[in-house]
């Protein structure tokens, strides 16, 4: 236990991640469950967490500035929607920008109603989701409707593609016209091997069946940390959120920032709407975002309000579901590595002498195991659940290591504070 | 200390004629303020005499209505406190603003952060300009720590720090060391000579004589908005100072009968409260007050000594460490808040905006408020609404609302009034014991004397009374004995008719009862 | 003065018309631009006032409109916002409606059952988001839209794995099994008006006497409107919260009733979308107060209603919802400049008062 804390933290990374990735191998092997760690899971889970990622994005930015931001779901709407249409007008790329456009246009909108009429954040996240449906149902139906291969609730397909590619040698990706050999390809099927093949298929996983603009949303992790830990921009954005008090005393433009950030804010959660309706699929559809705005919004509370943490969280909120869409038989598998780390964390709370919470864990281990061998299947619904149930423990339970910003979404007239 | 200043001022700072007014205030007129160079230099007052106004004043944070302040030589005029920091004055508030969760280094260096042609902050330059000034401070923290991870003394210091990084050389302390415990006291004061040492000037606000005298070079009293007097540590003596503080022309409490019954109405015995950090100091310590039936008794203190703590306590809206207290001899450590008010206790509370009134609601439902159990205003679970607002109209009379009607909004009415509804509600109920907090702060003349005059008329009927101030006056006219708080602690015990301004002043100000002198 | 209170409600109307008003403004500008014109979609759409049909069906809408906006209300009353409604409305729809089928009772003790059952089962998923807030101080903003969707899910599975029931009738959708017809609540005009429309009224009239006319009203808006000082004159303001969650979730229960035990009289997956989240417009709307409310849930029940009619002339009837967003937020901007500047009269007349009598003394 000494020795895990002396470590670093990036030490502490990848020990940790090399120790899942055991579990996740014996649990394979035990199970038979090869999809848990196959490239295609791993590539398919990235598609699925970059919405999330973005919305998560979305939330940190808002909240970093003071702001609460429950329109999320709403600017990710209008992304896919305008993503849609610019796709379909005049391809992808055009679509993606027309949807960031729109989508910082709706952040603005949320931080004039908030920063100088002081609506309260919820209602105007609220009333920003209302209008985003309603605009974008209507929209359709003008614009869509008739039009060949579109109809009154989805856009004609979208043209052109986004530079999907494998990476030569490791997963067969093409020089010219020539097919390289698939290595990595070669390695993870080897499923009688542990941890090797795991290995191989996440390696893989993550450079093939990529689209440009996911390698995009995953950049925008580490560039979000560097301009929020690194640039006075960022630490003025940062301050406003603490404690817009102190900043203004030293003469940081709170207002102006806000508007700034939320304009950043919109912007990156229109382009996760466009992901899905440009990247995803080639099409708007209704109701396409089905609630990941809101998953965002959790996975910017279950990131701790970090970069870096949202990217965590929306991997493992997608994994799931991209799991569940590879091959349902997988998922109970996960059930045993849910069972593995409720173990693993009830030993961790024995050693800090928290009995009750060791046993409580220890229950939770047994019936996560208990029901792996009694089901079937895990009913899609649960899976769909999952990010929301965990949130509400997080928020719950670990409430001494969240931090989010001290003055979100509390009203702050700038001027009236003397 | 002098010699070497500035080639035709003596002074660094000069404000001259400084008056500044507030709807319904003046909350400095005429003041004189002269500061030498390298000197600490103490502003010395009460509360509300108007020394948090003039500093702000001085730090650019509003503009006066007349006067000037030269600085340096130059007559300035601040705008904002960007003037005043470019004027080389920084000001460490009494409140702190810092950031919990961005670092030392972040808090300091916020508005000001040294960056490159692209944004980039330029940490390696900061932290070294950060050390360097650390150096001359004495602090030992790692500037890469979170605010949230330090303790008082330490976010004072960052303050501090904030300040010097951006070149001040006038730095004001606003009652520094309200929040610190003695050790931290002299920490900060050690620090503060090596600030001078260095060529700086420090202003600090305090009520705390002791300190002042021990510390300082130079001492401006203000009192009632304008300056006093302008003298040094050798010149008075704790006495002499807190009589210039407080004044000397108070009431004549002689000649009074007596109405103090022998029935303890309310009992405080060894009551023990933790303060806001655990392990530091507590907030109340070893409490013991005792209230008679038809009996005042006053509570002197400057504000921040453990007086709202000690209301709460009796409330029962802390839990408090040890200690018993009982209302009409049934003991309530463990009761409720609404069962202690049902039992007779009311309360007057410190703050009528945050604690006393519904702003937005009209006067009867003010007047109706922590009043819900009275059966003459209620039919079952439903209220009267006519029986309130008739009820609500008596009050208005009695107690000389001046308003329009009881349907009128509370925040409608003046604060004097306001203040008088809260009195008169907390009257109404015809309680056994009132804790009454500044019950006349804020309160034009005319109204404080009606205020008075009813304490006075329930009080010879019978009414114990729990009287928290600082002004003196009150205090004096209105108690039967006088109990003096001094950092959550009760420092002297005294008789109104042979208690003087300056005694009064004395004990406020840290002097014990009984100490050596 | 009895002429104050007339003289708020007035200012405080005005700013919700004059939200309307904007609303319609600048959908027809949308309109416009859109290359429809505002004129023929207005004369359409308001013109349908005089159609008795459409009147019936507009109350009919207003029905959980009222409902969802008075559980919304006596949340903000609090300071509360519980976005829940929409996952505890879902919740009690399918235990109302499976309990409402297993068992027989008289009709009208039939009905009641199904009316208590709602109620506590909405109140207890919302008690849920109260034990959060109160015990670990979770916001109860987050905790309830995380708890919406956590309904939805255990909804959907119970309802799949449990209680379908293939349809009789060849139909497509799948539902609970039927309630007997003595858990049906009857229609006042025939499969146009349900008599819940009574019951929602009802609601509201004792949401007004409960919140304005009783103790407990006093208190849950005195601490409310001020936190401390309430606290300091002993109202345990976690017990405040707990009750507020318990009172809004039971309300929100109810609100699926009028599609339950007056229309399709079964769970389908369909049933009461989107009642939850058009309360909340219509609370807001309605200024949280109970005329207000009936008389914005007559309105969006109109427009819901009447907005059908624009497809006739080739308008998309969701311009509607756009009408509904923009009004949420100039509602409340609106009322943040109105109140303002009314504030600011009542104290200038106020004092103007006082300088009278002083002169006459």
């Amino acid at each position: 236990m000494k020795f895990f804390k002396s470590l670093s933290t990036g030490q502490r990374t990848i020990a940790l991640s090399l120790g899942f990735m055991m579990v996740l191998s014996i649990v394979r092997l035990f199970t038979n469950a090869d999809d848990i760690t196959s490239s295609g899971t791993i590539s398919s889970t990235l598609r699925v967490a970059t919405p999330i990622l973005l919305a998560g994005l979305a939330g940190v930015w808002a909240e970093r500035v003071g702001i609460v931001n429950i329109g999320i779901e709403g600017m990710m709407i209008i992304g896919t929607w305008f993503g849609g249409y610019g796709a379909w007008k005049w391809g992808s790329w055009a679509g993606i920008a027309l949807a960031i456009v729109a989508g910082s246009l709706v952040g603005l909108l949320h931080a004039l109603a908030t920063v100088r009429f002081n609506v309260n954040h919820v209602v105007s996240g609220i009333a920003i989701n209302i209008l985003a449906a309603g605009t974008t149902e209507y929209l359709s139906i003008i614009f869509f409707k008739g039009q060949q291969g579109g109809g009154e609730s989805q856009s004609p397909a979208g043209k052109g593609g986004y530079g999907e590619f494998d990476m030569p040698f490791l997963s067969g990706g093409r020089i010219g016209s020539w097919r390289s050999p698939d290595m990595l390809g070669w390695i993870e099927k080897k499923h009688d091997l542990p941890l090797l093949p795991d290995l191989a298929g996440l390696l893989r996983g993550l450079v093939s069946d990529i689209y440009i603009p996911t390698i995009v949303a995953i950049a925008l992790v580490p560039i979000t940390a560097y301009i929020l830990w690194r640039t006075r921009f960022g630490l003025r954005v940062r301050s406003s959120g603490e404690s817009p008090q102190a900043g203004e005393s030293l003469g940081v433009p709170i207002n102006r920032l806000r508007y700034q950030a939320m304009a950043i804010s919109g912007g990156l959660a229109a382009f996760g709407g466009a992901y899905l309706s440009c990247v995803f699929t080639s099409t708007y559809r209704q109701g396409q975002t089905g609630g990941q705005g809101y998953i965002g919004l959790a996975t910017t509370i279950f990131g701790n309000w970090t970069p870096f943490g949202v990217f965590r969280g929306a991997i493992l909120f997608g994994f799931p579901s991209a799991l569940k869409f590879r091959d349902e038989k997988n998922v109970p598998a996960l059930l045993l590595v849910i069972a593995v780390i409720l173990i693993a964390a009830a030993i961790v709370s024995l050693l800090k002498n928290k009995q009750l919470l060791a046993t409580g864990l220890l229950i939770g281990a047994v019936v996560s195991a208990a029901t792996y061998f009694l089901v079937d299947e895990v009913p899609q619904e649960f899976v769909a659940a999952t990010p929301y149930i965990v949130t509400i423990l997080v928020l719950a339970g670990a409430r001494q290591q969240l931090r989010p910003p001290a003055h979100a979404g509390i009203a702050y007239r700038a001027g009236e504070n003397h | 200390m002098t010699d070497n200043s500035q080639s035709n001022n003596q002074f660094v700072v000069e404000l001259h004629g400084i008056t500044k007014r507030f709807p319904g205030v003046i909350a400095n007129h005429d003041i004189e303020l002269l500061v030498r160079p390298g000197t600490i230099h103490a502003i010395v007052g009460e509360n509300g005499a108007g020394k948090s106004t003039l500093m702000k004043t001085l730090y650019g944070m509003h503009q006066p209505d007349e006067g000037t302040i030269t600085v340096n030589g130059n007559q300035v005029q601040f705008k904002t406190p960007t003037d005043a920091i470019a004027a080389g004055i920084g000001m460490v508030h009494q409140h702190f603003m810092l950031a919990d969760n961005l670092t030392i280094t972040e808090n300091i260096i916020l508005g000001d952060e040294p960056v490159d042609g692209r944004g980039r902050i330029k940490f390696k330059e900061a932290r070294e300009r950060i050390e360097t000034l650390m150096k001359s401070l004495g602090a030992t923290f790692d500037p890469n720590t979170n605010v949230s991870e330090l303790g008082v003394g330490q976010r004072q210091r960052v303050e501090i720090l904030k300040v010097l990084y951006r070149g001040a050389k006038i730095l004001i302390l606003d009652e520094p060391t309200a929040v610190l415990v003695p050790q931290e006291v002299d920490e900060l004061f050690a620090t503060l000579k090596r600030l001078v040492a260095d060529g700086a000037t420090v202003i600090f606000i305090s009520h705390k004589l002791d300190e002042v005298l021990a510390y300082c070079d130079e001492i401006t009293v203000i009192r009632q908005g304008t300056t006093v007097a302008r003298t040094t540590p050798s010149q008075v003596n704790r006495r002499s100072l807190a009589e210039l503080m407080v004044g000397s022309d108070l009431p004549d409490p002689s000649g009074r009968e007596t109405k103090v019954g022998t029935e303890i109405r309310l009992q405080v015995m060894g009551l023990n409260l933790a303060g806001e950090i655990v392990g530091a100091k507590l907030a109340l310590e070893d409490i013991n007050v005792a209230v008679h039936s038809g009996e005042i008794v006053g509570i002197a203190g400057v504000e921040g000594n453990g007086q709202f703590e000690l209301c709460e306590s009796i409330l029962g809206l802390r839990s408090i460490l040890s200690g018993s207290i009982s209302v009409c001899g049934q003991e309530l450590s463990h009761t409720e808040t609404r069962d202690r008010i049902n039992m007779g206790l009311s309360y007057i509370p410190f703050d009528r905006h945050r604690e006393g009134l519904l702003l937005d609601a009209p006067l009867w439902e003010n007047t109706f408020l922590g009043r819900e159990e009275n059966q003459s205003l209620t039919s079952g679970p439903f209220i009267s609404r006519n029986r309130i607002e008739a009820d609500s109209r008596s009050i208005i009379n009695r107690f000389g609302v001046l308003t329009p009607s009881e349907q009128v909004p509370a925040f409608a009415l003046s604060g004097g009034n306001q203040q008088k509804l809260v009195v008169g509600r907390e009257m109404a109920s015809d309680p056994k014991v009132l804790l009454a907090a500044h019950p006349t702060r804020g309160v034009d003349v005319g109204a404080q004397a009606a205020i008075w005059d009813e304490l006075r008329h329930a009080r010879d009927n019978g009414l114990g009374v729990l009287l928290i101030s600082a002004d003196l006056e009150e205090l004096i006219g209105l108690s039967d004995r006088i109990l003096v708080m001094f950092d959550g602690r009760v420092t002297a015990h005294l008789d109104p008719a042979t208690a003087t301004p300056e005694m009064l002043g004395t004990y406020m100000t840290g002097e014990v009862q009984g100490a050596a002198q | 003065m009895k002429n104050q209170r007339l003289q708020r409600m007035a200012v405080t109307s005005a700013s919700s018309l004059l939200a309307v008003f904007v609303a319609l403004c600048i959908c027809a500008v949308i309109l416009l631009i859109t290359g429809k014109d505002p004129i023929e979609a207005y004369r359409t759409l308001f013109g349908a006032a005089g159609d008795t049909k459409v009147l019936q069906g507009a109350l009919n809408r207003a029905t959980p409109l009222m409902i969802s906006a008075s559980a919304v209300a006596i949340g903000f009353k609090m300071n509360l916002f519980n976005i829940g409604v929409e996952g505890q409305m879902r919740i009690s729809l399918l235990a109302t409606a499976v309990a409402g089928a297993a068992i027989h009772l008289p009709a009208p003790l039939h009905v009641l059952f199904c009316l208590i059952v709602a109620m506590a089962t909405g109140a207890l998923w919302a008690a849920f988001a109260g034990w959060l807030k109160v015990k670990r101080g979770v916001n109860e903003v987050i905790s309830t839209i995380m708890l919406n969707f956590v309904a939805l899910s255990l909804v959907a599975w119970a309802f799949d794995s449990f209680f379908r029931v293939e349809s009789t009738t060849g139909s497509l959708l799948v539902k609970t099994k039927e309630l007997p017809t003595s858990a049906w609540f009857p229609d006042i005009v025939d499969r146009r008006l349900n008599g819940m429309f009574f019951v929602a009224v009802l609601v509201l009239i004792l949401f007004y006497v409960l919140v304005w006319k009783t103790k407990f009203g006093f208190q849950l808006r005195a601490s409310g409107a001020n936190p401390g000082a309430s606290r300091v004159t002993g109202v345990n303001p976690k017990r405040m919260i707990m009750i507020s969650m318990l009172l809004s979730g039971a309300l929100a229960g109810l609100v699926g009733m009028r599609s339950l035990l007056g229309d399709v009289h079964a769970y389908q997956n369909n049933l009461a979308e989107q009642q939850g989240f058009n309360g909340i417009a219509v609370a807001l709307l309605g200024r949280n107060h109970p005329l207000g409310i009936f008389i914005s849930a007559l309105l969006f029940g109109y427009l819901g209603e009447a907005s059908g009619r624009l497809q006739l002339i080739d308008i998309p009837k969701e311009i509607t919802t756009i009408m509904t967003g923009i009004i949420v937020l100039a509602v409340v901007i609106i009322n943040e400049a109105v109140k303002r500047w009314d504030d600011r009269r009542i104290q200038h007349k106020a004092a103007l008062a006082l300088e009278a009598v002083a002169v006459a003394a």
